[in-house]
């Protein structure tokens, strides 16, 4: 699913990533670990194709529509409401019955309550378990999860390990963490940046 | 008609931000008739009807230029646009979508500012307000593309009007130049070929601007 060779980012002469090798088959679950400047949020924003390579390859086999992404920002609009949010990102990404798949997800991560409510209210954590319905919404080949239990109180962080215990079957997973004790159970693989 | 759909949600996504947040439009109407307020008390009164049509399109492009710098904002401050750059559909559609909204906000106020600068001035011909009009579709087109630009980088604020200015020449000349002589139909004509050409430029670009 993600083949790196020799893969190098720098930002003007701060070089980020170097010489890195990465393989990922599908169906695999690969936990990045890595300290705070280790490259872990660029590995995952070029995956998803945010950003570009300075020097190497990298060939990710998921079309653009379908690949999740959980950044460190929410991606969505504080005047709109979370419904409105993942409608709008569901015409966006051609998901069917888009109405329902949201209402559904919102149920899940528990935000149906606060759905006609803007973002803009909404706490860090309600922001994160939004974001994390809208990575979802489309339901991706590819995941791609920078600290996903960022944010998230005990019942929330729960919850996201029940998803991704779900949802771990039919999907490939790259998932960026400072806890990888959480993720143990699932990861497939390790990769530590230094 | 997929493409065509992007587009209308897009463009009533940022209708409906607008509507909730009501900061650029209130400044942009704000702006303008304070500038119109401002060259009332300047130009000297026996002063041509010309120099009047002159300033209200330094309003207008000036207007436009306060308008345009928070196209982007809520992309920008809430990084929603690498959301929209991850979805399937054409990138070109986010550009279409914005500079629609970008247009009805313009020709909002402008609906405020033409009718002031007849009370402060002089009558605004139709061939004027044929003027404005093509010349907000060149203004949204080419400001929206260079807006995106400028937001990613950093010092912005200086970037878009540098940017900005000496590629909207054309429509000034266009626009003064349809209300000030007797064959407007040239310089409509030369803003609507102006309008055609910035318009599929920067709808083509669109894609590279918004990929790193």
């Amino acid at each position: 699913m993600i083949r790196a060779r020799q893969l190098e980012k720098r930002f003007g002469e701060k070089r980020v990533l170097r010489g890195l090798e990465l393989e990922l088959e599908r169906g695999g679950f690969l936990v990045v670990t890595g300290p705070n400047g280790s490259g872990k949020t660029t590995l995952l924003r070029l995956c998803a194709g945010l950003a570009t390579p300075t020097k190497g390859t990298l060939a990710v086999e998921a079309e653009r529509g379908r690949i999740g992404y959980l950044g460190h920002e929410p991606l969505v609009y504080r005047e709109l409401t979370a419904l409105e949010n993942l409608e709008l990102y569901g015409r966006l990404y051609r998901v069917p019955q888009r109405q329902e798949r949201s209402g559904m997800l919102l149920e899940r991560f528990g935000l149906w309550e606060a759905r006609d409510a803007r973002t803009g209210t909404f706490s860090r954590g309600m922001l994160q378990r939004l974001a994390l319905c809208r990575t979802l919404l489309h339901e991706p080949e590819l995941v791609l999860l920078d600290e996903p239990f960022s944010g998230l109180d005990v019942e929330g962080s729960a919850l996201l390990e029940r998803q991704l215990d779900e949802l771990r079957a039919d999907r490939t997973f790259l998932v960026a963490s400072h806890e990888p004790e959480r993720l143990q159970a699932l990861a497939s693989a390790r990769l530590a940046l230094a | 008609m997929t493409y065509l759909a992007d587009v209308v949600a897009l463009t009533r996504k940022d209708l409906l931000l607008q509507l909730r947040a009501r900061d650029t439009l209130p400044a942009m109407a704000l702006f303008v008739l304070s500038a119109l307020v401002v060259f009332n008390f300047a130009l000297p009164v026996e002063e041509s009807r010309l120099a009047a049509l002159g300033l209200l399109w330094v309003a207008i492009v000036f207007t436009a230029l306060l308008g345009l710098g928070r196209t982007w904002a809520a992309e920008r401050e809430q990084h929603v646009l690498d959301g929209l750059v991850l979805a399937p559909c054409d990138r070109s559609a986010i550009w279409a979508g914005k500079a629609i909204s970008t247009f009805v906000f313009l020709a909002l106020v402008e609906l405020i500012a033409l009718p002031a600068f007849s009370i402060f001035f002089s009558p605004v011909s139709g061939a004027t307000v044929a003027g404005v009009l093509l010349a907000n579709v060149g203004i949204c087109a080419v400001g929206t593309l260079f807006a995106a630009m400028s937001s990613a980088g950093r010092g912005r604020e200086l970037l878009l009007p540098l940017f900005f200015l000496p590629l909207i020449l054309p429509v000034v000349v266009g626009g003064v130049g349809a209300g000030a002589t007797d064959d407007p139909l040239r310089y409509l004509g030369f803003l609507a070929l102006y309008d055609l050409l910035f318009a599929i430029l920067s709808w083509a670009s669109f894609e590279y601007v918004v990929t790193e």
